[in-house]
């Protein structure tokens, strides 16, 4: 019984070594090391001058406490996930299901909805101020109300919100119109044999086969929902009503202001918060492979 | 016979990694782009090396012309864009700085030269000291004594209004709280917004409340309460945000939505009757109609202060602690304090005082005139609010809790209360 041993000759070794190291180091210098770093620097208070001096939780208690900005800024990305993901998202469905009937002038009408996302959101944000600027903006123009869309801070998020789900909504529009393309069509006369209506066959069995496009989908309006943040910053630097959490985490890190304890915190629980998802996200995704 | 190649996949994917990545790496780490030197000759001195934030056009120009006449030692500019410049100072001066950097008087100056970034330059001001006046060398001056700043250009805040909008109403200037909020009430009854207003950025609010707080309670409380030292529930605050809630009916409203350039252009565009801001004000109109710029100082509200104090944010340089080149840096410093450096860029940008007392004022235009007269008679130079205090502070409490103010003018209370608890977080 002689053991089968595979042999790897020197250079397949380095070859090894090279390839593994380097993804080894560009994942534990790009990704752990300052996940790492953040979460001990959380614990600190450090202006990037002085001496670093350990607080403990002190950071979290006045972040939770006394900094009315945060909890804004928790609010806001809530919302801003459920704004994406149960109006954004299934309209964007909607519009891929309508186009996919190849309407006339689908063309144009996919292009028209399409044609934001290559925009970057800093872009949104600028076209946002057009529209929504109470001097100037073109809503209050054509409308002669004299809302200050972006001033006022009962409002200005869901403004923001439309704004960024102008974007988002041809984004998953694509994606869906690509999945329904893929979708065999035996199925929905198989459907329609059986007797099922329109709404039955798509909801019974034309959505359930899109469940990968489904997932990537999902992934895609929670990545959106946390990293937001170009817009907001292009309004008004995401303060007033708009704040975010990724907004407080520059505002205190970056800038003269240096709070790098502090803005650490706040990127702890953004982190958090990211990795309820994925966990949740990879697990489920496990489960089903079993 | 076509030839295979002598390389391997693999050696193509490393030869790929190494071709795109690292320079990608690379890129990333190289920072601010040198600007060409400002001045050619060079004399015994050296080089010395100036990092700046005038990226804009006109302060750019002005600084390079103000260098070209320097010729003790050759000077090279690096300039970066402004706000990159300022968010990065921390590191910056941590870093490799240039031997001398703008920046500005006042707390900011004090924080970096208590850290040690700053070199002492007591021994030039013993040269400079005599041009100017004791409020300018106030403002450059650390908290040990010493000196570390020398004053390049500033620009006063006052209320700006049109001449001839106000000649045809019949306005007057008001001397009192009394007669301001009486003219605001006549300038709304004429169909006018009394009081142009814009806080979209979070900071020219910051100028309405130093000037009610160093006209209600006085100065050296102001900068007492800058320097986390007074308590923000105090009743005297409370009285600052009590009288500007009063105020605030005549303020332009949506002020939350709106920047300064926009409330300048309704100033400009006899929308609005008068406007508190900086002299830069100026820029939001028409060369030609400048001239029908005037501007009156904020009024008496409480008698012991008068009007003696007013916000007058100063620009100047200092050199780095960690200089190399200290005696051609203190060189061109002595060089940027001659009155005649300074009018080089007082003509070019009209919307700054020259801060030496030896500088020749016979240029100016009338809205500069009128500044250096509204300055000579303040005893006290305030810096403005996020130059009195620490940027932190300044930037992730002041900015939040005076937009909320503006929003909720009635919620004073509780606000300060807040403001209080952070601030007591900051400055332990």
């Amino acid at each position: 019984m002689a053991a089968k041993t595979r042999r790897y000759s020197a250079r397949d070794v380095t070859i090894l070594v090279i390839g593994l190291g380097v993804a080894i180091i560009v994942n534990v210098g790009l990704i752990w090391g300052p996940t790492l770093a953040s979460i001990g620097l959380s614990g600190t208070d450090w202006n990037g001058i002085k001496p670093m001096e350990w607080v403990g939780g002190r950071n979290y208690g006045d972040l939770v406490n006394d900094y009315p900005p945060f909890w804004s800024a928790i609010r806001n990305n809530v919302l801003w996930l459920g704004f994406l993901g149960l109006v954004a998202t299934p309209f964007g469905l909607f519009c891929a299901v309508l186009l996919d009937r190849r309407l006339r002038l689908s063309r144009v009408y996919q292009s028209a909805l399409y044609t934001p996302v290559v925009l970057s959101l800093a872009v949104v944000g600028f076209i946002a101020q057009l529209v929504y600027s109470s001097d100037y903006g073109v809503l209050n123009a054509v409308t002669g109300l004299t809302v200050d869309w972006l001033g006022d801070r009962s409002i200005n998020i869901w403004v923001v919100m439309v704004a960024a789900a102008w974007r988002h909504v041809g984004y998953v529009m694509i994606i869906y119109l690509a999945g329904l393309k893929a979708v065999d069509p035996a199925l929905k006369e198989a459907a329609a044999i059986d007797g099922a209506n329109e709404a039955q066959a798509f909801f019974r069995v034309v959505f359930p086969t899109l469940r990968p496009v489904n997932v990537i989908v999902l992934v895609i309006t929670v990545i959106e929902a946390l990293r937001a943040f170009d817009i907001v910053y292009a309004i008004n630097k995401g303060r007033n009503g708009l704040e975010l959490l990724s907004v407080l985490v520059t505002e205190n890190i970056v800038g003269e202001a240096s709070r790098i304890g502090f803005g650490s915190a706040i990127a702890v629980i953004l982190l958090v918060i990211t990795l309820g998802f994925i966990v949740t996200y990879l697990s489920q995704l496990f489960r089903e492979e079993r | 016979m076509v030839q295979r190649l002598p390389i391997s996949r693999r050696n193509l994917l490393l030869g790929a990694a190494a071709t795109f990545g690292v320079p990608a790496v690379l890129a990333g780490c190289g920072s601010s782009q040198p600007a060409p030197p400002g001045g050619k000759s060079s004399g015994n001195l050296g080089t010395v090396t100036l990092g700046s934030n005038a990226s804009d056009e006109i302060p750019k120009k002005s600084l390079e012309t103000v260098l070209k006449g320097f010729t003790q030692a050759q000077v090279k500019i690096n300039t970066v864009d402004h706000n990159t410049f300022q968010e990065n100072i921390n590191r910056y001066l941590k870093g490799t700085p240039d031997d001398v950097f703008t920046w500005f008087a006042g707390y900011r100056m004090q924080f970096f030269a208590e850290q040690g970034l700053a070199t002492d330059i007591s021994d030039v001001w013993r040269e400079i000291g005599s041009d100017y006046t004791p409020a300018f060398k106030a403002a450059s001056t650390g908290t040990d004594g010493k000196q570390y700043f020398v004053p390049f250009t500033y620009y006063p805040w006052a209320v700006f209004y049109r001449k001839s909008v106000w000649q045809e109403k019949g306005y007057e200037p008001p001397k009192t709280l009394d007669e301001f909020t009486a003219l605001a009430k006549k300038m709304k009854a004429d169909g006018l917004i009394p009081i142009g207003f814009a806080d979209k950025d979070g900071w020219p609010a910051m100028g309405t409340f130093d000037i009610i707080n160093m006209r209600t309670n006085g100065y050296d409380f102001h900068i007492s309460l800058m320097g986390g030292k007074e308590s923000w529930t105090d009743p005297r605050v409370k009285q600052v945000f009590d009288t500007w809630r009063g105020l605030m009916e005549y303020h332009q409203p949506a002020a939350l939505g709106r920047t300064w350039q926009e409330a300048g252009q309704a100033l400009q565009q006899k929308k609005t009757g008068m406007y508190l801001l900086g002299m830069f004000v100026a820029q939001q109109f028409p060369e030609n109609e400048r001239d029908d710029i005037d501007f009156f100082t904020f009024p008496e509200i409480n008698p012991t202060y008068g009007t003696d104090s007013i916000d007058a944010p100063i620009d100047g340089y200092m050199i780095s602690g960690k200089a190399k080149n200290v005696d051609g840096a203190k060189a061109v410093l002595k060089h940027l304090a001659q009155g005649a450096s300074q009018n080089i860029a007082t003509k070019l940008d009209p919307g700054t005082l020259a801060a030496s007392s030896k500088a020749d004022t016979s240029g100016y235009s009338t809205l500069q005139k009128r500044g250096a007269e509204l300055v000579s008679k303040a005893t006290h130079l305030a810096q403005f609010l996020d130059r009195d205090t620490r940027p932190d502070f300044a930037s992730t409490v002041m900015i939040p809790s005076l937009q909320s103010f503006v929003g909720k003018p009635n919620e004073i209370d509780s606000l300060l209360s807040s403001i209080e608890k952070q601030k007591s977080n900051i400055f332990r």
